[in-house]
């Protein structure tokens, strides 16, 4: 038993994603380098050999991942962590787990792409982790977080979220976010019982049946049966799970939407434009599948204009418009490569939705 | 009356889905018979390939893992972290072991993984219909190599015993056949010991199973099993290639 302190420290968001894993119950880390995500694994190489667990790196994030698909078989809290071109090489680990209806957590600290690209952050990752995260019919629960302590409490409630409904869960987060210190409140989770996992591949100790962890079904209608029991279940998370943030929102006619530390640039130049008498609010996406639909939909109620704000060309763009059914004009501004929009340039195109 | 033969009770009672004259189902009841006699299917969990076996998962009865093409010596190094009190075998054949996971074979047994590899060498890709396989032979008609493996366009063939012994971590590797009643005697022995190696904490083992396709060669199953001890036993000798189980644990 290991016992931990609820306390107050100053964290790297690395750091921080790595205990808050460590103090939700996972104790079995696969990991493998890249920036900018290093201190994480650096964390728990330190860490779990203290506490009983496993840090091991892996040859490559595809060993890595299907390391998390084997623990995540035998039942424990298993996590990996990497940045974009190393997400890349696990999708497809996050494909089969998808399909064995396995829960584990999948860390990205995005960095610019495509291709090597670059090592400042950057959000360019919003396709990959909501539309094909693997090869098939698939959803993976998305978190974006846009603090540190926001981290650490989506952490916890992701593993729970995925144990929940037997599915992969991923914290999308930035290299900018990866390194900010930030304070944040750890709590003691230690007394929190983990599930009973009946399904597990744990060693059937002769008193009962094989359990068997599989995604192959070549009865072409049992796994169409198979993928829509489990697009049921997609449903529930679309209705039940989306999690979002408004910030000046109820008599706003103009909407700012942006997620992780986007959305942090975007509150400041809200703010600002508020000062300067422009209604303006921020809808601000914490799950990015399940994406919160129906908070953009009330946004759009009395707006005139929606702005997406991103650091990509553009990508969860589309999700607004869906979300809104293009009831009023949504435009976009962003950079990406890894350049940082500043709170200068969204006031200034606030002020042009406003005036237009 | 009395039963002198049986299956084993770690196989289920599903019929196999293995062509006539395949050696798989030898392996398998091999396989069972050592988790049998070792007494250990509650606590045993195996990895089954992609390929031909990929539905081994029916056949053990003890817990079963699908894992993807390649990957199974990671998730079996992912189970045997979470769970360091259980068995973990893997059972894959050479395009799943020597091609697409020569990394995770390789690593695992670098690292010392105290897992189980069950290795099907039979030349060739048996589920997708006969292509050239990392263990192919020199001249060796495919699918893919209809002229014969020509060494100057498709390389050599890998051999993993030989390779693997190389390695620090790797605890027991020998090579075996099952083409007749002595080898198949001599592939069994090398299962139980490499089941018990793991047992003993001892660190990687593995056993490679010269194999027989008669389908993928185009040859009847007698035929398939001359054709193995003529052409692949050569260049696949049979034996021992690592036993550190004797040495004294540090």
């Amino acid at each position: 038993m290991v016992f931990f302190m609820a306390e107050r420290v100053l964290m790297k968001g690395n750091e921080a994603l790595a205990e808050a894993a460590i103090r939700a119950g996972c104790r079995n880390f696969f990991g493998y380098p890249i920036t900018p995500q290093t201190e994480l694994a650096a964390y728990m190489a330190k860490r779990m050999p203290k506490i009983g667990g496993t840090y091991l790196q892996a040859e490559s994030e595809i060993a890595a991942i299907n390391m998390v698909l084997g623990a995540a078989s035998a039942g424990v809290r298993a996590m990996t962590s990497s940045s974009s071109p190393g997400v890349s090489l696990k999708t497809e680990g996050i494909s089969y787990m998808a399909g064995s209806d396995l829960p584990a957590l999948i860390i990205n600290v995005q960095r610019g792409g495509p291709g090597l690209g670059g090592i400042q952050p950057s959000q360019s990752d919003y396709w990959q982790a909501t539309r094909a995260p693997g090869h098939g019919d698939l959803h993976v629960l998305v978190f974006a977080p846009s603090s540190v302590q926001e981290m650490v409490d989506l952490v916890s409630k992701a593993y729970d979220l995925a144990d929940n409904y037997r599915m992969p869960a991923m914290i999308l987060a930035d290299g900018m976010l990866g390194q900010m210190m930030e304070p944040v409140v750890l709590s003691d989770e230690s007394d929190k019982p983990l599930p009973k996992k009946e399904w597990a591949a744990c060693g059937h100790n002769n008193e009962r049946k094989h359990n068997i962890i599989n995604s192959l079904y070549l009865t072409a209608s049992e796994l169409e049966r198979l993928v829509k029991e489990r697009f049921e279940r997609y449903k529930v998370i679309e209705e039940k799970e989306p999690m979002f943030e408004n910030y000046c929102t109820d008599d706003a006619e103009y909407i700012v939407v942006a997620y992780g530390a986007t959305s942090r640039i975007a509150k400041a130049a809200v703010k600002e434009a508020r000062s300067e008498g422009i209604k303006v609010g921020l809808v601000r996406p914490i799950t990015l599948w399940p994406f919160p639909k129906k908070a953009m939909a009330a946004a759009a109620e009395n707006a005139k204009a929606f702005l997406c704000v991103e650091m990509s060309m553009g990508q969860m763009i589309d999700d607004v418009k869906l979300a809104i059914n293009c009831k009023c004009p949504v435009g976009f501004f962003g950079h990406t490569g890894g350049v940082i929009p500043t709170p200068a340039e969204v006031l200034e195109e606030i002020k042009k939705m406003a005036k237009a | 009356m009395a039963v002198v033969f049986k299956k084993p009770s770690a196989l289920t009672d599903m019929p196999t889905h293995y062509c006539p004259g395949c050696t798989h189902g030898i392996i398998h009841r091999l396989v069972a018979e050592v988790i049998d006699e070792l007494g250990i299917e509650g606590k045993t969990v195996g990895i089954a390939p992609v390929g031909c076996a990929v539905m081994a998962y029916n056949y053990f009865a003890c817990d079963m893992i699908e894992a993807p093409h390649g990957r199974a010596p990671a998730v079996a190094t992912g189970v045997k972290r979470s769970l360091p009190g259980n068995v973990v075998f893997t059972y894959q054949g050479d395009g799943d072991l020597a091609a697409i996971g020569t990394a995770e074979t390789v690593h695992s047994a670098t690292r010392g993984e105290n897992i189980t590899v069950i290795f099907v060498n039979n030349a060739i890709y048996g589920m997708t219909g006969g292509q050239m396989a990392p263990t192919t032979l020199p001249g060796q008609v495919t699918q893919t190599t209809p002229y014969g493996r020509d060494v100057k366009v498709a390389g050599y063939p890998v051999r993993i015993c030989e390779m693997v012994s190389t390695l620090d971590g790797t605890a027991y590797a020998e090579r075996v056949a099952v083409d007749c009643v002595k080898n198949v005697n001599k592939a069994k022995k090398a299962i139980k010991k490499a089941f018990q190696t793991q047992l003993e904490g001892k660190g990687f083992s593995i056993v490679e199973v010269v194999s027989a396709c008669p389908t993928n060669w185009g040859l009847a199953p007698n035929d398939a099993l001359e054709w193995l001890r003529n052409n692949m036993l050569p260049y696949y000798p049979l034996g021992v290639y690592k036993d550190k189980t004797e040495e004294v644990k540090e």
